[in-house]
């Protein structure tokens, strides 16, 4: 009974992790494909087709520029985002349950209206599309994250803490550079990972906001319009293998550290 | 009698429309241990976060060491808090916590260091300069933080409940320390606690809290002997409480006050007929417990059922629930409370 059960939990297991793992692994193998089709049977392997991205300047250039903007728009959103989340945990602000629901409203309203939204706001100001326009979109969607994380673990502790801090003579400057900002670490570099994420995947707002200059995921679509080849997957594997890194470094910051 | 050190006059502290401290005034003498005692919601800790400049009153003026600090942040206050629960930084060693007051001062690196390892040499822990908060046990934080307070040299140490997080045994052990630290360090200390034997065993200046008011005050030995008020009475301690009807009931004994009491300590409290002492009227044993060194007796009188009696035994004494006893006491150990 007992040794059933746990083959029917291991298949489980392996169909679910299949499940989601199957299309990675099917794009990773075919990265490194030999021939020029992205399809069985597998030829390789070869690194054909890692070259061919690397030397493609359109794709290489695009690649700086989405780690060039997922890294400065996660910086301002963690900024911001630490800044609000400490106001409104240290001060009674008029209003505040409001003004936390306005800031964390972006999150529920899909990328495609944020955008859209952006797209007219700065047509009207005569702003043209940019990687700057579409930072300032990607600090609209990732701040509320980055205010909901800090939020919530801007506990009653904290709040001793800075007393303590300020009773033995530190101004409030000090006070947030001294303790706050370093006993919320694992809180602001776990935002800032996530929105480093968050933002390096996005397409919408990137598509809608950027024009010669454009993101990776942004210059994957316009490869993926002249037709599906190994190349497409060797940068779909790049593109992963950046994700995976940045959440293993979320999942070291967040979930591995455990109060003492 | 020298000039109090800190003055507090007719200070009070509404949070909305509740008081939490109502026209209290206070004077604290250099080098005194003051200890604030009373129940959760007295406006104990209140006062304590006034003192430190955590709340600005709503009226009334603090003065300490002649200076108005009324409403002088912390930081420019000669007071330094050793919170409830310690509020190390977590992030720094033990080092870094007890020299960063200093380190606000504007205090070079190595002298900071000197003085925080002496700091740490004076509260009992030589060795634990380069650990880290998380490494050491719930009474050496206690320390650290109580060295951290006492590196910056205030005038004014306020301890908030300090002894609440240890065990009992630990507890004891570090009321004698805290008491000989003031004696060795000479600031005044002013502890706040809800435990009166904590405030017996520390206190120079004992002040009984309530309601955010000032119940009584003035050295424990006369708190306890001798306390002001009913609600003094019953929390320094336990006693026999004889309100004006149930003593006008009891023959021998003087008139109550009308809105006061008669009270009698357990130790006070003799459970046989002897000359000398007033008689109480007989009483019923209702409860005996055990406490060591001595047994906690309890009777309800049989005129006055609502009259519980509350009287120490010896330990060998022969007496149980249901034995009729015959209460009384000297004169002298009659408290008459007048409200």
């Amino acid at each position: 009974m007992g040794a059933a059960v746990r083959l029917a939990a291991s298949a489980y297991a392996v169909i679910i992790l299949g499940f989601i793992f199957l299309p990675v692994a099917t794009l990773v193998l075919f990265s490194l494909q030999a021939t020029s089709f992205p399809i069985p049977p597998f030829t390789g392997p070869s690194l054909r087709w890692y070259g061919a991205v690397l030397s493609d300047t359109r794709l290489t250039a695009a690649l700086a520029n989405s780690l060039l903007v997922a890294s400065l728009s996660s910086l301002v959103a963690v900024v911001l985002g630490f800044l609000s989340a400490w106001g409104f945990a240290r001060f009674v602000l008029p209003r505040a349950a409001l003004m936390r629901g306005l800031i964390t409203l972006p999150l529920t309203v899909s990328y495609l209206m944020i955008g859209m939204g952006l797209l007219i706001l700065f047509n009207t100001i005569g702003m043209p599309k940019s990687l700057l326009a579409a930072g300032l979109g990607h600090v609209v969607i990732n701040l509320p994250l980055c205010f909901a994380i800090i939020y919530s673990q801007l506990g009653d502790h904290q709040i001793t803490l800075e007393r303590a801090a300020r009773d033995l003579g530190a101004s409030e400057a000090r006070v947030l550079a001294l303790i706050t900002v370093p006993v919320m670490a694992p809180a602001i570099f776990a935002s800032f990972f996530l929105s480093m994420t968050f933002s390096w995947d996005e397409f919408v707002i990137s598509f809608l906001l950027t024009r010669f200059e454009t993101t990776l995921p942004v210059e994957i679509w316009n490869l993926l319009r002249s037709g599906l080849t190994p190349k497409t997957n060797a940068i779909g594997s790049l593109v992963f293998a950046v994700s995976v890194v940045l959440a293993f470094a979320l999942e070291l910051l967040l979930i591995r550290r455990k109060p003492a | 009698m020298t000039a109090p050190l800190v003055e507090i006059r007719g200070v009070s502290q509404s949070f909305g429309h509740i008081e939490a401290i109502s026209n209290v005034s206070l004077s604290i003498a250099p080098g005194s241990y003051t200890v604030l005692l009373g129940p959760s919601g007295s406006g104990k800790t209140t006062l304590l976060s006034i003192l430190g400049g955590f709340l600005t009153p709503t009226s009334g003026r603090v003065t300490i060491g002649g200076v108005d600090c009324t409403s002088l942040p912390p930081a420019r206050r000669p007071t330094t808090t050793v919170f409830q629960d310690y509020a190390l930084f977590p992030h720094m060693s033990v080092g870094g916590n007890v020299g960063f007051g200093l380190r606000m001062r504007g205090v070079a690196r190595s002298e900071r260091g000197r003085l925080a390892r002496e700091a740490l040499a004076t509260v009992g822990l030589p060795d634990v300069f380069d650990r880290r908060p998380h490494q050491l046990s719930g009474g050496q934080r206690q320390r650290v933080a109580l060295a951290r307070a006492l590196v910056v040299e205030p005038a004014v140490l306020l301890l908030d409940e300090p002894l609440g997080a240890l065990d009992l045994k630990l507890r004891r052990q570090m009321q004698d320390e805290l008491k000989a630290l003031q004696k060795r360090v000479g600031a005044a200390f002013v502890h706040v606690t809800h435990d009166q034997e904590e405030a017996m065993a520390l206190a120079d200046q004992c002040v009984v809290m309530n309601h955010g008011r000032i119940e009584d005050e003035g050295p424990p030995d006369r708190v306890y002997a001798r306390p002001a008020s009913r609600f003094s009475a019953g929390f320094m301690g336990e006693s026999t409480l004889m309100p004006f009807d149930v003593a006008a009931a009891l023959p021998g004994l003087p008139p109550a006050p009308r809105d006061g009491a008669i009270a009698i300590r357990p130790e006070n409290l003799r459970l046989e007929r002897q000359p000398g002492l007033i008689a109480l009227g007989e009483a019923r044993v209702t409860t005996v417990v055990f406490q060591g060194s001595y047994k906690r007796v309890q009777a309800v009188s049989i005129v006055r059922p609502d009259l519980l009696f509350i009287a120490r035994a010896e330990a060998g004494a022969a007496i149980a629930p249901g034995d009729i006893c015959m209460p009384g006491c000297r004169p002298d150990d009659l408290i008459i409370l007048s409200r």
